[in-house]
């Protein structure tokens, strides 16, 4: 901390990264490329494309990790309200394959679903660093609203899947802020009592997901064929997989959507049981990490966010490890930081960026 | 900002405690989670891996898409109009070929591949997932085939497809109208519901084919099959078929179509015959023509050059595109327009020397007979098609009346026929020369519109849809080609709902009967212009109108064959003539158009005279 280095604004600080969940973060990567590898039958063409992918992800990463949680707080009504009417002009004018999802500004594409993945939860903590925790009545009806408003516009884009994921990390931040077991009992008997409500404001191809989960043999040649084949690829898998790249039902087309949505399938066939452990063991080590780093941020803010933002990167893995196995309906829900495809890499890494940030900023830190 | 004294302190340690509980809370419930999934994982991997593995081994079985039949297209009497016949396509599995370049290379000196099949090929190549075949070469010969046959083992991942040819077995007859299909190309998957398309190689380009695409195509089948290491396929264990598309009854009568064609020879023009009850196309023929099934598997580029450049464009749809002026056919919407809106009536007359003239102007407008018809009355102008009468007629209107009744008969819009491409033709007004030529409206252009000459345009099929509403006295249907369809999962054939009515009121019944009988007094009447047509009294009326579109704009002479003889053919008239017969009870109307044909009544209403007359006596 030379006196040369006070004038420069925050952007020129030292990265404030936690080396560990770095090494993590790299580890996972570097995985999902060689198994995508293997997936895409060895096209270095979408390697290098994720790669690149990647690349802009650490940037924005480093860039929301150099951004004081402070700050970040500050603008975070602008953020929530930002999202909120983007996802508004996305339902008027947006542009998507059958569904609405997509905000096209000229110069980029996305999908305004993806920054509130970030904004919600942001939004919350917020709301509840100004009052005083455990919420009760009175904040739980306010969070609820503001976590009803995102969801349900995102369920009428119709994405479902992404409504449950943006509504479940706000209620992460109710859960972290401290709800009393009294009130998460009660909302968990009313969701449960709800669940036909929901059946009935389903469209046909969603119920027909949950019908084949229920029944994959019903309909082997259609919408069955998927999990059928998926768990066909993770259990032909065994103990140590077929091998890197000799994975059958990958690479004679059986398996559908290999680098995508199920990409953990190939890993299972290709690299067994024990490939799938130590996935599944970077997964933990990352949230432990992250969670460690959530108690040790100095506000309340800071806290709620690392941990929701945290725990919803949990619900990504379990979803789609779920419906790879055969446990879950088949939601197009990506493995995060290993699937390809781009949309969903940024606000992943966003969000690390903002635990980095966290971390930089942590308690017992002298701060200057 | 200070808080109010009253509200209780935030307690920052008991919130971190609070959270620090929470946030393992969550952790354990996390671990358990993963414990879950892991034991998922150990009960698939380890547990029932080898069930697993087995059916894995025995994964040989592949999904494979069947292609739909194409719906069949018929005349309404059930006549093939587009017919599948089996044939032989070769096809190429891109994920099963080691070396794409050598097995094509290997594959060229067997059979013919011809440059627009490989760059087909490449272009579906990168459009389609690599593990579905792409079609190389289409319709292979006997000699290719068996010679396929004998070499088979030595092309790993390509084969000999079954699949079913689009033939249309009257050529250049219904060309334009039966349309043609043509292979599938990359920029059609972005048009079309790729999965649905996933074993089809040809799609509807043209004609009721295009249009009716959706139709005709039908839903594609899946079909699980028993493949060998490399992919090629033993024996199939349960399909789901493909449903094929549905059969086309059009309302075309293929003996008047053919007829109509007959009539028109060699001559470049249109024909265009309706049921004027029902808005039924009874024929549409547009000539010249071509063969489309030059096009089903693709034309070669010097083929369709020539195509292009032909000096009459026979790829040009006449009856549906083509634009006319039209000439003294609009005299009869004219008289009916003066009629109904009180210009005129039916005792009224007008004395005709020869020429007209606006006041205060020099211009003459003259009439087709030198000197003049003399003394007219509304029916007499219709049958000698006294331009004087309408000169001054079109006069009393003015443009805005004119534009408005004549767009009743649908003049200056499409039909809404069921085909694609259609013209709307041009009925001016001031609003529209505005718009168009950002100018004003001249007195000199509404005196030409009186017999349709100027600024109007109009379609062959435009003349016919006028003629059925005057036939049928202001009630009848917009025109259709669709007459039924048959599913073939049901089989029974289902008649199209018919459009809807469209009605042309009148103030007097009476005003249709005093047009109609101008215009049976042009066939019939001792000076109709078309007298000589139905010298031979065939037993039955008929009413109608001849017609001259300038090509060279000299004069506003009509029926003025003498000059046109000395003119180059392509600067001469394009006759036309509408019509239809019985006069009391109409079945047919017609409207012809001859291109650089001279007279109306010399050569297009002579030509709609056989092709009533053919319609007439048909079994």
């Amino acid at each position: 901390m030379t006196p040369a280095l006070r004038i420069p604004g925050f952007l020129l600080r030292r990265p404030s990264a936690d080396g560990s969940l770095v090494g993590a973060l790299l580890i996972l990567v570097g995985l999902g490329l060689v198994v995508l590898y293997s997936a895409t039958e060895a096209d270095s063409g979408s390697v290098v494309r994720q790669g690149i992918r990647f690349g802009v992800g650490a940037v924005v990463l480093v860039v929301f990790s150099q951004v004081p949680p402070q700050m970040l707080r500050n603008w975070t009504p602008a953020a929530y309200l930002v999202s909120v009417v983007m996802l508004m002009v996305v339902a008027i004018l947006g542009e998507g394959r059958g569904a609405q999802r997509w905000l096209d500004l000229g110069f980029v594409r996305f999908q305004p679903s993806e920054l509130m993945k970030l904004s919600l939860p942001m939004m919350l903590a917020w709301y509840l660093h100004r009052r005083q925790l455990p919420p009760r009545w009175i904040e739980l009806g306010v969070c609820l609203f503001l976590i009803a408003i995102p969801a349900g516009l995102i369920v009428r884009q119709p994405d479902l899947g992404t409504a449950l994921l943006v509504g479940v990390s706000g209620v992460f931040v109710l859960f972290l802020a401290g709800l009393s077991w009294r009130i998460i009992g009660l909302l968990a008997a009313l969701g449960a009592a709800a669940s036909p409500v929901l059946w009935h404001f389903m469209h046909d191809y969603q119920r027909a997901r949950v019908l084949t989960l229920l029944n994959p043999e019903g309909d082997p040649l259609g919408r069955g064929w998927n999990i059928i084949q998926s768990k066909v690829a993770v259990g032909s898998g065994g103990l140590y997989g077929k091998g890197w790249q000799n994975g059958t039902q990958a690479h004679l087309d059986f398996l559908p959507e290999s680098s995508t949505d199920f990409i953990l399938a190939v890993l299972a066939e290709e690299f067994g049981l024990v490939g799938v452990l130590i996935l599944f063991g970077i997964y933990l080590f990352i949230i432990f990490r992250c969670l460690t780093i959530a108690t040790l941020a100095k506000d309340t803010y800071g806290r709620l966010l690392a941990g929701a933002l945290t725990m919803t990167f949990f619900v990504y893995v379990a979803v789609n490890a779920g419906m790879i196995s055969g446990l879950l309906p088949v939601v197009g829900v990506p493995l995060p930081l290993v699937s390809y495809g781009g949309t969903s890499i940024v606000s992943l890494m966003a969000g690390f960026g903002i635990i980095m940030s966290i971390y930089g900023h942590r308690r017992f830190l002298k701060s200057r | 900002m200070k808080r109010p004294a009253y509200k209780p302190l935030k307690d920052t340690l008991r919130e971190a405690h609070l959270f620090r509980v929470r946030a393992w809370i969550g952790f354990a419930l996390i671990v358990l989670v993963f414990l879950i999934l892991a034991t998922r994982f150990f009960y698939l991997q380890i547990v029932k891996h080898d069930d697993f593995i087995t059916q894995s081994e025995a994964n040989r079985v592949k999904i494979r898409a069947v292609p739909p039949n194409r719906g069949l297209i018929f005349d309404r009497n059930g006549v093939l109009l587009a017919d599948n016949r089996p044939a032989y396509r070769l096809e190429l599995v891109p994920e099963q070929v080691e070396d794409l370049e050598q097995t094509l290379e290997r594959l060229g000196r067997l059979i013919t591949l011809a440059e627009d099949d490989l760059e087909r090929f490449e272009q579906l190549r990168r459009a389609r997932p690599s593990f579905q075949g792409i079609p190389l070469r289409l319709r292979l010969t006997e000699t290719e085939a068996a010679a396929f046959a004998v070499n088979r083992h030595r092309f790993n991942g390509v084969d000999i497809v079954a699949y079913q040819n689009r033939v249309y077995p009257f050529g250049p007859s219904l060309a334009h109208l039966v349309g043609y299909v043509g292979r599938l190309g990359p920029d059609d998957l972005k048009k079309v519901d790729a999965s649905d398309y996933a074993a089809t190689s040809h799609l509807g380009k043209t004609g009721i084919e295009r249009f009716y695409e959706d139709r005709l195509h039908g839903t594609v089948g899946y079909e699980q099959v028993e493949t060998n290491a490399q992919g090629r396929v033993l024996g199939v264990l349960e399909s789901n078929p493909s449903v094929s598309g549905h059969d086309l009854f059009l309302t075309i009568d293929v003996r008047l179509q053919l007829a109509a064609e007959a009539a028109l020879g060699e001559r470049p023009g249109a024909v265009v015959a309706v049921e004027p009850a029902s808005g039924e196309i009874l024929a549409m023929a547009s000539n010249p023509s071509f063969d489309p099934n030059l096009f089903v598997n693709g034309i070669s580029a010097q083929a369709y050059r020539e195509l292009l450049n032909s000096r009459y464009r026979p790829l040009f749809n006449r009856a549906l595109q083509g634009g006319y002026e039209p000439g003294s056919t609009i005299k009869p919407y004219m008289a009916l327009a003066g009629l109904e809106l009180g210009v005129i009536t039916p005792e009224d007359t007008v004395f005709s020397r020869g020429f007209f003239r606006l006041a205060g102007q020099e211009r003459r407008y003259r009439d087709w007979k030198k000197g003049g018809h003399g003394r007219v009355n509304v029916v007499q102008a219709i049958e000698q098609s006294v331009n004087v009468y309408f000169y001054e007629l079109a006069v009393d209107l003015g443009i805005e009346r004119i534009h408005d009744y004549l767009a009743q008969f649908g003049f200056g819009q499409p039909t809404g026929l069921d085909l694609l491409g259609e013209s709307s033709g041009v009925l001016p007004s001031r609003e529209w020369k505005r718009r168009v030529h950002a100018q004003p409206w001249y007195p000199g252009e509404t005196v030409i519109a009186g017999i349709g000459q100027g600024f109007m345009v109009t379609t062959p099929l435009q003349l016919a849809h006028g003629i059925s509403a005057l036939a049928m006295r202001g009630e009848t249907r917009h025109l259709h080609l669709l007459h039924a369809v048959r599913d073939p999962l049901v089989g029974d054939i289902v008649n199209e709902a018919p459009p809807p009515v469209r009605e042309i009121p009148v103030a007097d019944w009476q005003n249709w009967e005093v047009v109609i009988d101008g215009m049976e007094a042009v066939l019939h009447g001792s000076r109709g212009t078309a007298r000589a047509v139905m010298a031979d009294d065939p037993g039955y009326r008929m009413a109608g109108k001849t017609g001259t579109a300038q090509v060279y704009g000299r004069s506003q002479d009509e029926e003025d064959e003498r000059e046109q003889d000395e003119l180059p053919e392509h600067l001469r008239n394009h006759a036309l003539f509408v019509g239809f017969a019985p006069t009391e009870a109409p079945r047919i109307a017609v409207a012809v158009v001859v291109e650089h044909g001279g007279g109306g009544a010399s050569v297009a209403a002579p030509l709609a005279r056989e092709v009533v007359q053919a319609y007439l006596e048909l079994p």
